[in-house]
């Protein structure tokens, strides 16, 4: 393992938490590799030296000016309680939101009415399906086409040959 | 049988102040510690100190015990500490070793063998350069050295309170040792005597 792959670990093996295996790995590294195993010694003695600065006490004033501070804190409203917490508030109004823009997006429900008509719709055109099968038969029946289109032909009435025209009296 | 920081706090969460009044008085001390290593200044820190338990208390009613109080409680002093650092309202503190000391003394220099110094002006300048390197560390950095040296917490917890994983915090650490180390050199390094003579007896 390289020197920049055992930097990681050597705090912990140095602060002995790290487990048996990476210490076995840093241990014969340390071995191998003399500038590493300065820097370990010198990372000790820096903890040693680190460990000289003394701890500060609080200053005798501490608590009471913490409790003064409480005290003197506005009280929640009696009616606070009662206001859902914020991240429930939340997800009700999301959830409320939500359903909201679902529904909208489903389709509306059919009217009984026009369902009824529709029912009725559906139900003549398949009483009458037999009949619609063969339109398309009897609109384009060539037989029909074929025929003359007239034997007589119709002549148009002539004014003086109409006999309910003439001058009756 | 004592009873456990979180029933402590889930007291107080019942309204038993008397719980809370018990926390205060364990934690004041390494708080106040903790804040003060990261924004040097006492009095600074014990602004930040009182905040932190003023939303301790302010929070009981929604405390849940989802982690360890301790996790908790440095958690929401590392943020406060991280904020007003970032925000500059203790950038002024901040020293740098190389400056002339900000402390009534002289500039320090080593210890020589003959010297008769005042082992206590020595101690105080030294103390002063310790702290001076640890404040000019970058902020995390300087957070994850003061709660893995002074507080002794194992990595799962500072991971926790600093928002990282072990491995990303060992990382962390080692950097912030390493800048510490060429900082501090003066105080840390071998003497090149004693190294000089080593390598003599290894040569024999």
């Amino acid at each position: 393992m390289n020197c920049e792959k055992i930097s990681n670990a050597l705090v912990a093996y140095l602060d002995g938490r790290a487990n048996s295996d990476e210490r076995g790995v840093v241990e014969a590294h340390l071995k191998l590799c003399a500038a590493c195993q300065e820097r370990a010694d010198e990372f000790r003695r820096l903890w040693q030296v680190m460990a000289e600065v003394p701890a500060v006490e609080p200053s005798l004033g501490f608590d009471a000016r913490l409790r003064q501070r409480i005290a003197a804190a506005p009280r929640p409203k009696f009616w606070a309680g009662m206001l859902p917490a914020p991240r429930f508030a939340f997800s009700v109004a999301l959830l409320v939101a939500l359903s909201v823009w679902v529904g909208g997006r489903q389709p509306r429900s059919v009217n009984p009415q026009i369902a009824t008509a529709n029912s009725e719709e559906q139900f003549r055109m398949i009483k009458d399906l037999g009949v619609l099968e063969n339109y398309d038969v009897l609109s384009n029946f060539d037989a029909l086409s074929d025929l003359p289109a007239s034997t007589q032909p119709q002549q148009s009435p002539q004014p003086g040959n109409d006999p309910d025209s003439g001058s009756g009296g | 049988m004592a009873r456990s920081d979180v029933q402590l706090m889930l007291d107080v969460k019942a309204g038993d102040d008397v719980s809370f009044e018990l926390l205060l008085h364990k934690y004041r001390t390494p708080l106040v510690n903790f804040l003060c290593r990261m924004v040097k200044d006492q009095a600074a820190a014990e602004d930040l100190a009182q905040e932190v338990f003023f939303r301790v208390y302010r929070a009981r009613k929604e405390y849940s015990p989802s982690a360890k109080f301790t996790t908790w409680l440095f958690r929401i002093a590392t943020n406060l500490a991280l904020n007003a650092i970032r925000d500059g309202r203790y950038r002024q503190m901040q020293i740098s070793i190389d400056a002339p000391g900000d402390e009534d003394g002289p500039a320090f220099q080593l210890p020589a063998r003959e010297a008769r110094a005042d082992d206590r002006l020595i101690e105080r300048e030294r103390n002063r350069m310790i702290r001076g390197a640890i404040l000019t560390l970058p902020e995390k950095q300087r957070a994850a050295v003061v709660l893995h040296k002074y507080h002794d917490m194992d990595y799962a917890e500072i991971g926790k309170i600093l928002g990282c994983s072990e491995s990303a915090l060992k990382s962390l650490l080692f950097r912030a040792y390493e800048t510490l180390r060429v900082q501090l050199a003066l105080l840390v390094a071998r003497p090149a005597t004693q190294a000089a003579g080593e390598g003599k007896r290894h040569e024999l």
